[in-house]
């Protein structure tokens, strides 16, 4: 480990290369994280984009705007994109910023294959784009592609949607390979497992997680690959095969995705809530151990995404108990987050803004989520739009408004400019209007009885529809916002210190703003 | 897009819809909630529905309260010097105990119902359900009755050139007819994709899986009329495929089931019968828009890329045999699934249909295809 910083050391005095090519060859952490940074907002642009396509389509009862086999696959697309392009990279970018700096480490273990595995992203969604130009049109299977729909039912693009998602896995392998090893390599002398910075916690775990369930995706797309273009049947009832292998398959892999896409948001949400009640997180152990607990509990509840398949009455009982299991340690979580703020000295920037929302909407999703546990009701619930509003009220007020937060939150210390806090503030208030407009209705939409993934619906349920439509289009072009705001601050703006925040605790915060190409080539000293 | 878009903005439904739009006013709760349905089970379904939503209104209130009090009360003005405390045993036991015992309170109601659910043993009438790309077929196996149903609701309303009727995407050709106060069980199953049979007034939802039969029962004592939907993304016209039951009483049962067994009769005499080529292709028009039009279109142009055309096809035009073989047996690897469900009156009249429209008569050798062709196309199979 000594030798990894003296060389740093040597070339501390060199700074980034000039031109196109000091992104294309960086091996820098910080580099690399602006890369995964900007491009997952590039495809959460994309994605939103056809969000807006489906929000617009179900604007009125008909169909107006494009037809059910374009609209399927834009809801296919819509998820792969924001799962995989959007939510994904956004945390891998966030945890190639700060992993480094809060552990005190001078760069990621890995900084080659930090760049392979930041480079092969944008090949897999230019691949996966590109089938929309395809003869049959892009996937439109849903993101879940249960065969046989995907298999003997799919257009020929799913060719090509396979090998994409196998270069998007070997690319979050990768990268979490390369959390893992940072972490547990290049902890400065004193940065104790026990005292890690909760985002390093929430990073590793979400790291074990990727590395468990990756291969698993890619087992599954490589049994479809086959059964397509070899000739086996391993989802393929005719052939002696089983469709609801499959299932299983996909969501082994599909529920540990699901915290992966929300534990780096835990951490976020836990620090941005000390910095700004200005006092200690309430229980810092408890914290740890409920993400643990959490991480676990994900490989043993996957069948609740099937409740319907005609599992034996022992597995759905199994499944039930089990997930509802997972609300005890993210009831832990809760708790602490309003623990903390309790008697603390609360100012409310937009981060916290941030913050504070993803905590109330968060738990409104958990709790339609521990609604969808209960087997019996889930017969009722189950691929309808109350399956949709919890889902995007975990994800979009969940990891997305973390992710804005953590923007909010850093961006002084990466670009060395305070963002505009009236315009930030603005746009906190539109995206939280926009998405409660928008998912809240789709609550009702869903017990009254519309299934999701339809491009066309009965008369009783236009008049929610259309207010969510209407609440899809406030928090898409909010983000318009978003991005002039994000523009705005890396061009110029106030200087920010290196401390940015009256109460923020870390070794990032030890460093300049913005934070030197390269911080920490000789580990800091910790008390 | 946006420009459609903005055509729908100016049109004359904007003043209705904004109306509408306050939602409180026109929204009735059942618009809002669950259905409660008709059955036993699916009470029981919405009290247990009601109790777990309840119970999260009251842990949701009570968490946002003591949240929002702290925003109120512990801001920076009111609050300068933030207080010391962290970690307290006793607390977090608390909360970590708790709510395991709400969840037991919860799950011990929930494994009771779904043991009930689960009760499978054979019904008074078994009814097995195939779901078809993107269609429902019944058949009753005591009575020998057996049909699709197919969705009803016109073209033109989905396309927005008529008005929509009341059961708009909730209409279908033929209803599902069963005898109230009977046990019912239906066997579901697939024939190509993965569909599922939801009916929320029983509170039924079942995936049908090509090469399994998961089964469901109910016991409806209310005759009336009740819709239901697909929830498994099945394609294409995933959302066109709804599901209808029609409970009456025995006697009226009875009755349908007769007139049924009849219909197959008339049917029957049907495939002996001389036809003419203009008798076939009136026929097959009917078929092809229910069975064929999704794919192949109304043009017979096919999607390119997906659904191969008919008009013009070599096949179509000049290979008899092996177009009743498509038909019979479907095309491995492909979306092309066999129709041999089909009767052999139908079979006939909608390959003479695709044989004889689009100009493929003049084009190809413009021969008919009879009932008998297909009889005698089974004959050496059997």
């Amino acid at each position: 480990m000594s030798a990894v910083i003296e060389n740093h050391h040597e070339d501390h005095h060199h700074g980034p290369a000039k031109g196109i090519t000091r992104w294309l060859y960086t091996t820098n952490h910080k580099d690399i994280g602006t890369l995964y940074l900007w491009f997952s907002f590039a495809m959460f642009l994309i994605g939103g984009a056809m969000a807006m396509v489906i929000r617009a389509e179900l604007f009125q009862p008909g169909m107006q705007i494009v037809e059910p086999e374009f609209y399927n696959q834009m809801i296919t697309l819509h998820g792969l994109i924001m799962i995989f392009g959007g939510v994904m990279p956004a945390f891998v970018g966030l945890a190639n910023w700060l992993v480094p700096m809060m552990i005190g480490a001078p760069d990621m273990a890995l900084p080659r294959m930090n760049n392979l595995s930041f480079w092969i992203l944008p090949f897999a969604f230019f691949i996966l784009l590109s089938s929309l130009f395809m003869e049959g049109g892009a996937p439109n299977f849903g993101w879940t592609f249960y065969a046989p729909l995907s298999t003997t039912y799919a257009p020929p693009s799913v060719t090509f949607f396979i090998f994409s998602v196998h270069i998007m896995g070997a690319s979050s392998i990768m990268g979490a390979i390369n959390v893992v090893v940072t972490i547990m390599n290049m902890r400065a002398p004193g940065v104790d497992l026990m005292k890690m910075p909760l985002f390093v916690w929430s990073w590793l775990i979400t790291a074990y997680l990727l590395i468990a369930v990756m291969p698993v995706l890619a087992g599954a797309v490589t049994m479809m690959l086959m059964d397509i273009h070899f000739g086996t049947s391993f989802f393929n009832a005719a052939g002696g095969g089983d469709p609801v292998l499959f299932q299983h398959i996909f969501w082994f892999f599909g529920h540990p995705e699901v915290y992966i896409m929300i534990l780096p948001a835990f951490g976020i949400v836990s620090h941005i809530i000390e910095t700004f009640s200005r006092k200690q997180l309430f229980g810092y152990s408890s914290m740890v151990w409920a993400m643990l607990s959490i991480a676990i509990l994900s490989f043993v509840v996957w069948a609740h995404h099937m409740f319907t398949v005609g599992l034996p009455l022992a597995a759905e009982i199994f499944f039930m108990w089990a997930t509802m299991l997972i609300a005890v340690p993210t009831g832990v979580k809760v708790f602490n987050w309003v623990a903390t703020m309790f008697r603390g000295s609360i100012t409310f920037e937009t981060p916290m803004l941030f913050a504070i929302a993803f905590v109330v909407l968060f738990t409104i999703g958990g709790l339609s989520g521990l609604m969808l546990a209960i087997v019996p009701a889930d017969f009722q619930y189950h691929d309808t739009y109350f399956v949709v509003a919890h889902f995007h009220y975990v994800l979009v007020p969940g990891a997305i408004f973390s992710i804005m937060a953590a923007v909010y939150y850093w961006i002084p210390k990466w670009s060395g400019n305070m963002y505009d806090e009236r315009l930030g503030k603005l746009h906190f208030w539109l995206s939280f209007a926009g998405v409660n407009i928008t998912f809240f209705p789709q609550h009702f939409i869903g017990l009254a009885g519309m299934p999701r993934r339809y491009p066309d619906y009965a008369l009783q349920f236009a008049d929610w529809n259309m207010v969510s439509s209407v609440g899809a289009f406030l928090f898409g072009f909010s983000q318009i916002l978003f991005l002039f705001i994000v523009l705005k601050t890396v061009m110029g703006g106030k200087k920010a210190t290196g401390q940015v925040w009256e109460g923020a605790k870390g070794l990032e915060w030890t460093v300049a703003s913005p934070a030197p190409y390269h911080t920490f080539s000789t580990p800091p000293k910790i008390d | 897009m946006f420009f459609k878009l903005f055509k729908i903005l100016k049109g004359k439904a904007i003043p209705f819809y904004l109306l509408l739009i306050s939602p409180a006013l026109s929204a009735d709760w059942f618009a809002l909630n669950m259905t409660r349905g008709i059955t036993d089970i699916s009470n029981e379904v919405f009290e247990l529905h009601m109790l777990i939503f309840w119970i999260c209104v009251a842990i949701g209130a009570l968490v946002f309260s003591v949240m929002f009090y702290s925003m109120w009360a512990h801001t920076k003005e009111k609050n300068p010097v933030p207080a010391k405390f962290h970690e307290n045993h006793k607390l977090e036991i608390a909360w970590t105990i708790i709510p395991f015992l709400i969840l037991i309170a919860m799950a011990v109601p929930a494994s009771k119902t779904l043991v009930k659910i689960y009760d499978d043993e054979a019904g008074d009438i078994n009814i097995q359900v195939t779901g078809y790309q993107w269609k429902w077929q019944y058949r009753y196996l005591e009575d020998d009755v057996s049909f699709f149903a197919n969705l009803s609701t016109d073209l033109d309303e989905i396309y927005n050139l008529v008005p929509k009727g009341e059961n708009y995407l909730q209409e279908v050709d033929e209803m599902v007819v069963i005898p109230a106060g009977k046990k019912i069980r239906f066997l579901i199953t697939a024939n190509d994709v993965i569909h599922s049979w939801w009916m929320p007034s029983f509170a039924i939802k079942q995936d049908a899986i090509p090469g399994f039969v998961n089964t469901a029962w109910t016991i409806v004592d209310e005759p009336g009329i009740y819709r239901g939907k697909c929830t498994e993304l099945c394609g294409k016209n995933h959302g066109f495929m709804p599901i209808v039951v029609k409970v009456v009483e025995q006697a009226e049962y009875e009755e349908w089931v007769f007139g049924k067994r009849q219909e197959a009769i008339k049917l029957a005499e049907l495939t002996t019968k001389e036809w003419s080529a203009e008798e076939l292709v009136a026929r097959g028009e009917g078929i092809y828009e229910v069975n064929c039009v999704a794919c192949h279109q109304t043009s017979g142009q096919g999607i390119s890329g997906i659904f191969p055309a008919l008009a013009g096809s070599d096949i179509v035009m000049n290979n008899k045999d092996r177009n009743i073989e498509i038909l019979m047996e479907g095309v491995q690897g492909a979306a092309m699934n066999s129709f041999s469900y089909l009767s052999e009156v139908e079979l006939a009249a909608v390959i003479t249909y695709t044989r004889q429209s689009w100009g493929n008569a003049d084009k190809g050798d413009g021969e008919i295809v009879i009932p008998k062709d297909i009889v005698d196309y089974k004959e050496p199979k059997i």
